[in-house]
């Protein structure tokens, strides 16, 4: 769990985070977005103690930050950059390796994480372990910086524009593995992004930023529902709300009993994915199956229900 | 193309190794440069004698600016040294840009004649390049590397052996190899303060008017140069492979 308490950064007369509290939940997304220079970064570095804050504290599991040298607690937080910062005379598995090597592990148990967390980002170990960063394409680079940022286990992940850089498809396969290794680990990420589907599809909690200050900090639906104020409304999109309330409930979470006619649809699928068959199909119901199964059924006036307010 | 240039190399080397170790046999080559039955070859000491203390005086004197201009190139780069930037900037170029005759003119008077002022006036000389390549090479170093350094844990020290200087060191060993192979001809002026030296041979063909003399003091430096410079970049690449940097 990470607690931020009336967290402040100021450089000279202006103050460029103000008064921020939330707190993000043991193993929780949250991503902040806001416009550029409004203090993200800024925000996220004061966790790890990159940019050391002017007023307020920071706890890790309810231990203050400052309990902690700087170096020392950096290495109990991951860390991933846009630009993955890949140290270029190292091989994939000596990046990987640096934290773990810092924190004074055993050569095996070292080998075995490093082989662990190429699989897990598909990276077959045997072909990546001595490659060198440069002989990797953006996306795979991309790939090893997280493992990296993931190696010692950490109970806390920050990363800043981990995916700024990589093309929609890489994209969108970067953030499900991320999403799955989340999942896996437990690990709590704190993320900063300027892309809102982004953040919608990863977040449990976004954190809206606006010159410094936090303006709102809620569940995505409640951000398209309820926004704080006008700028909320539109760094969210209120055009399209209904759609996106959708796409953030998947067809298991809102399948009602009994079976359906008309077409099929994956658990996984996002509501707004079922509508959309729906409309191509011309069918007013859809049979969702979970495991090869039929789990229940989804109409059309249900899922239309679920886009609106309230 | 390798075997050509290996070819060269070897036989660079074995001119010189001959050329040091026999130079009577070369005697007809130079004959035709010398009247009224002067000596066509050095014959006031050892060319081989004079040729060791050459590089034993240069190398002495390049080690100490390589130590101290990295050492300040360093210190200069890191937060609490930046402001002392501009200040050994300024010094470092000083050295350079004041001529090494004016430097052994003043350095006689307090150190005496002999290597001592040689050695002063190659060091200073010898500075720059190897601190302007330090400076280049760890600023060389990607924001985002030295961001994820820091986010990672690394202390500022284990940041800079572990990152930072490796990724610089391509740079600083080439200002070294520049640093050397010029003093190898700028050393040759310190036999005008009694140092040791190839530039012995120069001064006694000037003084005697003995063109064979000055050309065979002249060849010597500069195929010592040359090869040097040469069997340096072979090091090198096979440094940098061993630290994997290149
Ligand atoms: N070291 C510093 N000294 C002075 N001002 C700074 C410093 N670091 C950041 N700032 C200022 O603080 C403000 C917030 O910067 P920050 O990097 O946190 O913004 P951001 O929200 O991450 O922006 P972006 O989306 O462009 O990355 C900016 O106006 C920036 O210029
Ligand atoms: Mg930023």
């Amino acid at each position: 769990m990470i607690e931020i308490e009336s967290l402040s950064k100021r450089y000279g007369a202006t103050t460029v985070v103000d008064g921020v509290s939330l707190t993000v939940a043991r193993g929780t997304v949250a991503v902040v977005v806001g416009t550029s220079g409004s203090g993200k970064s800024t925000l996220l570095r004061m966790i790890n103690r990159l940019v050391e804050p002017s007023a307020g504290a920071v706890r890790i599991d309810g231990r203050d930050t400052r309990a902690t040298p700087a170096h020392l607690l950096r290495r109990r937080i991951g860390y991933a950059i846009q630009g993955h910062g890949l140290f270029p005379h190292r091989t994939v598995a000596e990046n990987i390796a640096t934290v773990p090597r810092l924190l004074g592990w055993d050569m095996p148990r070292i080998e075995r994480r490093v082989d662990e967390l190429l699989s897990l980002f598909q990276l077959d170990p045997g072909a990546f372990r001595g490659q060198y960063p440069h002989e990797l394409s953006g996306g795979q680079q991309q790939r090893v910086g997280v493992a990296r940022a993931l190696a010692a286990e950490p109970a806390v992940l920050l990363m800043d524009e981990p995916f700024g850089a990589l093309d929609p498809i890489i994209r969108d396969k970067a953030q499900e593995d991320l999403l799955a290794i989340q999942r896996r680990f437990g690990t709590t990420v704190v993320l900063v992004t300027h892309d809102m589907d982004e953040a919608f599809r990863l977040a449990d909690r976004v954190a809206v930023m606006r010159d410094g200050r936090l303006l709102q900090y809620d569940r995505p639906a409640a951000l398209l529902r309820a926004p704080a104020d006008p700028f909320v409304a539109r760094l969210a999109g209120t055009a399209d709300r209904s759609l996106k309330l959708l796409s953030l409930v998947s067809a298991g979470e809102a399948a009602e009993p009994g079976a359906g006619d008309g077409p099929t649809v994956p658990a996984s699928a996002s509501l707004r994915d079922v509508l959309a068959e729906l409309i191509w199909r011309g069918a007013e119901a859809a049979t969702v199956v979970a495991d090869g199964r039929p789990a229940g059924r989804l109409t059309l006036a249900a899922i239309l229900a679920r886009g609106r307010a309230g | 193309m390798r075997v050509a240039a290996w070819a060269l190399r070897l036989a660079g080397l074995g001119l010189l190794a001959a050329f040091l170790a026999v130079p009577q046999r070369f005697a007809p080559l130079f004959a035709p440069l010398t009247e009224y039955g002067a000596p066509p070859i050095y014959d006031q000491g050892s060319l081989l004698g004079l040729a060791l203390a050459h590089l034993a005086t240069v190398f002495a004197a390049t080690a100490a600016s390589a130590v101290v201009a990295v050492t300040l190139g360093i210190f200069v780069t890191r937060e609490s040294g930046a402001e002392f930037l501009p200040l050994s900037r300024t010094l470092v170029n000083v050295g350079q840009t004041f001529p090494p005759v004016a430097v052994l003119a003043i350095a006689v008077p307090l150190v005496g004649f002999g290597e001592w002022p040689t050695l002063i006036a190659l060091f200073a000389y010898g500075l720059l390049p190897v601190f302007e390549n330090t400076i280049a090479g760890l600023e060389s170093c990607p924001p985002a590397v030295r961001e994820a350094a820091d986010g990672m844990g690394l202390g500022a020290r284990q940041r800079l052996l572990a990152v930072e200087l490796p990724l610089a060191l391509p740079l600083i060993l080439e200002g070294i190899r520049l640093s050397l192979v010029v003093n190898i001809g700028t050393a040759t002026l310190g036999s005008t303060v009694a140092a040791k030296g190839l530039g012995e041979v120069i001064i006694a063909g000037l003084l005697s008017n003995n063109t064979a003399f000055i050309l065979q003091g002249g060849l010597v430096t500069g195929l010592m140069a040359v090869l040097l410079y040469d069997a340096m970049a072979a090091a090198e690449r096979r440094l940098l492979k061993a630290v994997r940097v290149a």
